[in-house]
């Protein structure tokens, strides 16, 4: 009955149900490949700052992936920025909302605000779906659709890398009509390191604070044996 | 039991001996700490659900200190920075990145948030198993829906500060449900937001609440609270009163001194307690997107309203009775019956100490009709809960309002099925299982 009533009382923490209408292949990547990380970042300056910014993240934060700072400066930084400065974007906001219809979003965050109630780490899987969902559409003014995110405003700015696709409408699948740099491998590839690039920009010290949460669990395990038997010899002679 | 009627401390001679006189002559330290701790006696059967009051103690000071270095990097401002963020938004991913040890802060506190209505709720359940309400302990139970009630609103003040999408919507939401107040409504609400929409003036009086007002009524019912406790001595779970035995020093035979017995059995408890804690600050700080919600990664857009918003999930049971309302009564709009129905699906808690009609305190000696009542009660709550987060729907709707029924129905009805109940003879002493 007690038990019962604990399990009644977490339920809700467990519960939750993860929404979403289009599948979403799972990102094949991890935060711990550094070598994948730093493609992503190359990737992201290349391809995403240009737009959207991820203002709340520093250049010099770029070292923690394995670089020196002149590898930063020479590799990750283009313009005046400073090796401390934010990687804050230098198109203006109301001028992006006339040319995209919406103003782009800032991506610092972009892989955790992407996840959903009960899968916080979703937003991964969002955006390698999405990133690699876009097809030839007339009808829209940048040319291009998404499957994932309909109708959106941004255009397919890897399409040189992964060339084009359309949209059967029959199957509802998306084909290849003209291939891009890179074999539909690599390019799943890429598309994984810069997700990766994100997920790791969203809260940089993840690792740490794995790393750290194992030292004080492994501290809190001893402080437990300890206080425990503090517990038992005052106790010992209660009845 | 209680501070006053303990003998001054006299001097051994030595110099810690006489600096402890002259301070005892002028500040009542021996007999505070004799009738709060190493005098106060509690009864010696107390069992698992007896860690949440220490626990909840312990959750506010967490939440306090690291309050306090939150507070020192944090600005409450909705003005847009250089890079057309809210300052507000910035500055706790300020925090979270280039404070040092500010994500580890940012993120005990938030977790804390969680932690602290999962301690209450449990210190509150433990009422209900045991009938710690119950006569003479009413004014303990008081200041205890009192200390529930500011939690609620602290918590809520404190959602909006960090300027996310749902912090926005949230509090735009529930701020608007007072305008469903006959004639004063509309004028209310913009009193509480200090603007017709939730905007910097509203995020400014939010912060001043959530960090001076709140906490200092906090503080002060947590000290009403435990000095009611110490007055009438703590209940137990056979609900036997031990200060009815008493030894010829006039110590109840079941009672042992809180310090240094329930001291160190609260540290135990404290260090398991901190261990479920650190695991899910350490390894999901999110708490599976309950905790910290996923939308609240957007910066508040007034003109951006989400799909779906949703209380955090410790709002959710009170929300989904608010949505169950539908009906208008006497001419008047469903959404005032739903406040109410909110507001006293809170307030009703009150009541218990004179709702509950059963000759026995606890659980352990009262019949089946508690026990099925009580698990369809924990069961309802649970379901309301569910409910509050997930997005409006046909049946959701129904079984909200079978469950809000329910809710009222275990408060309402208890004077009569209380007493009804097949009661187990309760014992003199205490037992020990």
């Amino acid at each position: 009955m007690k038990k019962l009533l604990i399990a009644f009382l977490f339920a809700p923490l467990l519960a939750f149900a993860t929404g979403g209408s289009v599948h979403l292949d799972k990102w094949p990547g991890s935060v711990s490949d550094k070598a994948g990380l730093q493609n992503g970042a190359k990737l992201f300056v290349n391809y995403c700052l240009n737009c959207h910014g991820a203002s709340y993240m520093r250049y010099k934060n770029l070292m923690e992936l394995g670089l020196t700072e002149q590898q930063v400066k020479d590799n990750l930084m283009f313009t005046s920025d400073k090796i401390g400065g934010l990687m804050a974007v230098a198109a203006r906001a109301d001028e992006q909302k006339q040319w995209f219809g919406a103003t782009p979003p800032d991506l610092t965050i972009i892989a955790r605000a992407r996840g959903d109630l009960g899968a916080p780490k979703a937003g991964a899987d969002w955006l390698y779906t999405y990133l690699r969902s876009f097809y030839r559409d007339e009808n829209r003014p940048t040319g291009w659709n998404n499957v994932v995110f309909e109708n959106v405003g941004m255009p397919h700015v890897l399409y040189g890398l992964q060339g084009q696709q359309v949209l059967n409408h029959e199957t509802h699948k998306l084909e290849l009509a003209v291939p891009g740099q890179l074999p539909p491998v690599e390019f799943d590839k890429a598309v994984s390191d810069l997700v990766g690039f994100m997920v790791w920009m969203g809260e940089p010290q993840q690792e740490f604070r794995q790393t750290l949460g194992y030292i004080v669990l492994a501290f809190l395990a001893i402080l437990f044996v300890v206080s425990y038997a503090l517990k038992k010899e005052y106790w010992k002679d209660i009845h | 039991m209680a501070a006053g009627n303990f003998e001054k401390y006299k001097s051994d001679g030595s110099l810690a001996g006489n600096l402890l006189e002259w301070v005892d002559a002028r500040f009542p330290a021996t007999s505070m700490w004799k009738g709060h701790l190493s005098e106060y006696y509690a009864p010696k059967n107390f069992n698992f659900w007896y860690f949440f009051g220490s626990l909840a103690l312990l959750v506010l000071v967490i939440q306090i200190v690291t309050g306090i270095f939150l507070v020192m990097h944090y600005k409450p401002d909705a003005a847009l920075n250089a890079y057309g963020v809210p300052v507000a938004f910035a500055s706790v991913e300020y925090i979270m990145r280039d404070v040092p040890g500010g994500w580890l802060i940012r993120y005990m506190h938030s977790t804390g948030a969680s932690a602290f209505f999962i301690v209450v709720y449990l210190h509150m359940f433990r009422g209900l198993l045991y009938g710690s309400y119950r006569k003479p302990r009413e004014l303990t139970w008081l200041f205890g829906v009192g200390i529930f009630l500011c939690l609620m609103g602290e918590a809520f003040f404190g959602y909006l500060l960090p300027w996310g999408q749902m912090s926005y919507w949230g509090a735009q939401v529930i701020v608007n449900l007072f305008g469903a107040i006959p004639f004063v409504g509309n004028d209310l609400s913009i009193l509480i937001r200090g603007d017709f929409v939730v905007g910097d003036a509203t995020l400014n009086r939010f912060f001043s609440f959530h960090v001076i007002a709140f906490p200092l009524v906090l503080l002060g019912l947590v000290a009403a609270h435990v000095l009611a406790l110490h007055e009438t001595g703590s209940n137990n779970p056979d609900g036997v009163e031990i200060k009815a035995n008493k030894d010829e020093n006039g110590i109840p035979r079941d009672g042992i001194p809180f310090h240094p017995y329930y001291t160190v059995k609260d540290i135990v408890g404290v260090v398991v307690f901190l261990m479920v804690f650190s695991a899910i600050m350490f390894f999901a700080p999110e708490g599976g997107g309950a905790f910290l919600e996923t939308p609240n990664f957007y910066p508040a857009d007034p003109l951006k309203t989400p799909p779906h918003i949703a209380p955090v999930w410790y709002f959710t049971p009170y929300y989904s009775i608010l949505r169950a309302m539908v009906w208008n009564f006497f001419g008047l709009d469903a959404k005032f019956w739903g406040v109410v129905a909110m507001g006293a699906s809170v307030v009703v808690f009150a009541f218990l100490p004179w709702l509950d009609r059963s000759p026995v305190k606890s659980i352990r000696y009262r019949g089946p009709i508690y026990k099925t009542l009580l698990t369809i009660f924990v069961i309802c709550f649970v379901i309301l809960g569910y409910l509050g987060t997930q997005s409006p729907s046909y049946w959701g709707e129904k079984i909200s309002q079978v469950c809000t029924v329910f809710y009222f129905g275990f408060f309402l009805a208890m004077p009569w099925w209380s007493r009804m109940d097949k009661f187990k003879p309760v014992p003199d002493r205490v037992t020990m299982h």
